[in-house]
This record gives C-alpha cells, sequence and structure tokens, in this order.
C-alpha cells in the first residue's frame, strides 16, 4: 500500500453537507468519501492505493480535478484497488455531484 | 429496478421508506479494519457493510446491507461487530422488524479466528431477536451470493427472500472442486452452479420461502409482506418448529438419495420437466413450483 497526501490552496467553491461515499473498494474500483472541513480556504486530499510508484500519474488526475471544481474546505479521503485514471476522475466528480445534490452539474 | 446491480449503499434507500435511513457508524467514522491495515491490505470505511435503522411501510425497522464488492461481503471483526451491534441495539430500543440485505462469501479469512467469532455472534444475535419478538427477514439477490458463515446466519432468520439470481449455500463452487475434484462439482459450468445454489432451487427445497423477479420494489414488497406475517405469526424460534425443521431436512435427505444433480431432485418432487425449470419467469416458476415443495410441516411427497 502507498499514501500519498495532497492539498490545494485558496479553492473558490467551499462545500457544505453530511459527508458522501461513493464507489466501492474492488477491483480496479476506488471509494471515496468527501466531506466539509475548516481547511482555510484548502482542499486536502489523501489516497491509499493498492497500486504502488503510481504517484505522478496521481499527482495530475488530482491537479486535473482541483482545476475543475476549485473546491474550498473540502477533505477527500480514497481507498483505492487500482483505478484507472479516468474511473478516478468520474469518482471525484461524482462524489462532489453527490455532495451538491447537483448531478451533472459541472463546473 | 435491478437489485442484483445495484451496490449495498444504493439498495438501503430504494428498500426502505425513501429517506428514512440512518446509518449507524456511517464511513466518516472511519471505523476500518484493523487486520487489513496490518496486512498491508486495501481497507473501506465502512468495513463493507451499511448498518442503521430506517422506516419500512412506516415500521420501525432496523437493517444492514453488505457491499459484495468489497472482498466479495466477507465478515470481518469490525463488519461482523457493526451487525451485531445493529442487532442488539434493535433489541434494546424496540424494534418492529430487522432486515438484512445479505451478500457475502462468509468469514473473511484474512482475520480468520476474529470473523468466526463474528459470525458465530451474528447467528446468536439474529437469534436474540427472534426470541424477543423481533421478526428477522433476510434478502439473498446480489451477485456474490450468500455463502459459508452467512449462509448459515440467513437460516437463522424468520423468512428468506430469495431472486433467482440470488445464491444460497453453505460452501462456495470453487471451494468445493477445490476440496472434492471437478469430477465432484465443476465450478466453471454456470447452470450447474445455479440449478444447485440458486433462488429457484432454495426455494424448491424449503431453505427460500419467497422467491421475486430480480426488482427491487418486488424485494421490498416482499419484505413488508413477510415482516407483516410473522408479526401475526410470532417471531420466536419454538422447539416445535425447530422439531418441524429436521423433520423437513431428513426428508429431504431421503430425497436426494442417490441422486447426482439437483434436477433429478425436481423430478421426485413431481416436476414433470425438470430441464424446463431454470427458463421460466418467476411468475410461470411460482404456478409450478406449487405443491411440488419441500416446505417444514407439509408432507411435500
Amino acid at each position: 500500500m502507498e499514501t500519498l497526501q495532497f492539498r490545494f490552496e485558496q479553492g473558490a467553491r467551499p462545500m457544505q453537507g453530511k459527508p458522501q461515499l461513493v464507489g466501492v473498494v474492488g477491483s480496479g474500483n476506488l471509494e471515496v468519501l468527501i466531506e466539509p472541513a475548516p481547511l482555510n480556504g484548502a482542499c486536502e486530499i489523501e489516497v491509499r492505493t493498492a497500486a504502488v510508484g503510481f504517484g505522478a500519474t496521481w499527482q495530475a488526475v488530482m491537479a486535473d480535478f482541483h482545476a475543475r471544481w476549485q473546491l474550498a474546505d473540502t477533505r477527500i479521503c480514497i481507498n483505492d484497488m487500482g483505478a484507472t485514471p479516468a474511473v478516478v476522475s468520474l469518482r471525484l466528480d461524482q462524489a462532489v455531484e453527490s455532495l451538491t445534490g447537483q448531478i451533472g452539474g459541472r463546473p | 429496478m435491478s437489485y442484483l446491480e445495484l451496490t449495498a449503499r444504493q439498495r438501503i434507500p430504494v428498500i426502505f421508506d425513501a429517506g428514512s435511513f440512518e446509518e449507524f457508524l456511517p464511513p466518516a467514522a472511519r471505523i476500518a479494519s484493523p487486520h487489513l491495515a496490518q496486512l498491508d491490505a486495501p481497507v473501506s470505511f465502512d468495513d463493507g457493510v451499511v448498518v442503521g435503522r430506517g422506516r419500512l411501510d412506516g415500521r420501525l425497522v432496523y437493517g444492514a446491507a453488505q457491499e459484495g464488492g468489497f472482498m466479495g461481503g466477507a465478515v470481518g471483526e469490525v463488519h461482523g461487530a457493526k451487525l451485531v451491534g445493529m442487532l442488539r441495539r434493535a433489541i434494546d430500543e424496540g424494534a418492529d422488524a430487522v432486515l438484512l440485505l445479505l451478500e457475502s462469501g462468509g468469514v473473511r479469512l484474512h482475520e480468520a479466528n476474529a470473523g468466526l467469532i463474528a459470525v458465530s455472534e451474528v447467528m446468536r444475535a439474529m437469534l436474540d431477536a427472534r426470541e424477543a419478538g423481533i421478526p428477522v427477514v433476510a434478502i439473498v439477490g446480489g451477485a456474490n451470493g450468500c455463502f459459508g458463515g452467512m449462509g448459515i446466519s440467513a437460516r437463522c432468520a424468520n423468512t428468506v427472500i430469495m431472486s433467482e439470481e440470488g445464491r444460497l449455500a453453505m460452501s462456495g463452487p470453487e471451494v468445493i472442486e477445490t476440496a472434492n475434484g471437478v469430477e465432484e462439482f465443476d465450478s466453471r459450468d454456470r447452470a450447474l452452479v445455479w440449478r444447485t445454489t440458486g433462488g429457484k432451487h432454495r426455494y424448491l427445497m424449503g431453505d427460500c420461502q419467497v422467491l421475486v423477479p430480480d426488482d427491487t420494489a418486488a424485494f421490498r414488497l416482499a419484505a413488508i409482506r413477510a415482516i407483516e406475517e410473522i408479526r401475526a405469526a410470532g417471531a420466536r424460534l419454538t422447539l416445535d418448529e425447530l422439531l418441524t425443521e429436521q423433520a423437513m431436512l431428513a426428508r429431504r435427505i431421503d430425497l436426494a438419495e442417490g441422486a447426482a444433480e439437483p434436477m433429478e431432485l425436481w423430478k421426485r418432487l413431481g416436476i414433470a420437466e425438470p430441464a424446463s425449470v431454470p427458463m421460466l419467469d418467476a411468475d410461470a416458476f411460482l404456478a409450478l413450483a406449487a405443491g411440488h415443495r419441500v416446505q417444514a410441516g407439509q408432507g411435500e411427497r
């Protein structure tokens, strides 16, 4: 297992509401827990993944995600079992949409 | 809507009254398995099970949903403790019923004895709930089936509701093949696997009392009806009921004497064309099965 931490400062979109969990920790899949947290406008993401050595890929996927949503005061925790970058991106979008209640809502 | 294709977390709001379910120890509490972490294996924030209480047709019903996608729904120490805690709380708080959405391969082998003890505690807690007069209903309709210790647990419920696609058994197909050889059981023969463990066979053999199509509304309605019927008849497990069940099992052993394949049993139960059974939809099957089922307390032959 490998644990990766990401923090993006100065988001524009603070999150509210009850914590949400989307996805399942199965092969090629992941679960994403998203919840509001007082982080001085930042978005923190912690990834625990079974696929070791893909830090650069995660960095790129997370940077894309932050560019899309600009979340503020949000904590995201991920348990991953080797999901592809596309699946990770879709799950992250699904997590944000489940918290905001805006299915299909785009930034 | 297909029940089979939903995750545990998606099943809860469509089976219980919409928006009524309150989860105990939700994912944000992060009560994950300490054993998996020690083994450097992936964990899940809910350890593969949702537990809580909600409303079912207005009644106060405690419940759980196992996630087959996480380690095959297998029961570890935390997963089992969540089930037991929910059942004990149902007793303490006077629940109208308990509804278990089961999907599990049984004990999580990574957690060995802790998982075994957890499953035995689940069984005891289910029987304690029944002793307190609380109906316990199990639904088996997920892709991973219900096997091992959870297969036994399911049969501790008052009523088991299945779809044809659901599977209920002790040892899974691959386990039997590994232990006894492919001549004994070919786990890659999917038709054989469903003939042996699927909902239709379980219904004919008396292990499942209600068979429904793979549809969330059908499962929900069957659960509501089962709870009503159990409340009217009494949820407690009595000695008479155990003796009746034992007699049914003895008749089943006689029925299976020398048979090598479930279709032989169906034929012995009086079904003229057993080969047609797997192709029937739920309604046609139920019409055919009436009068040809093994049922506790009834002479089926």
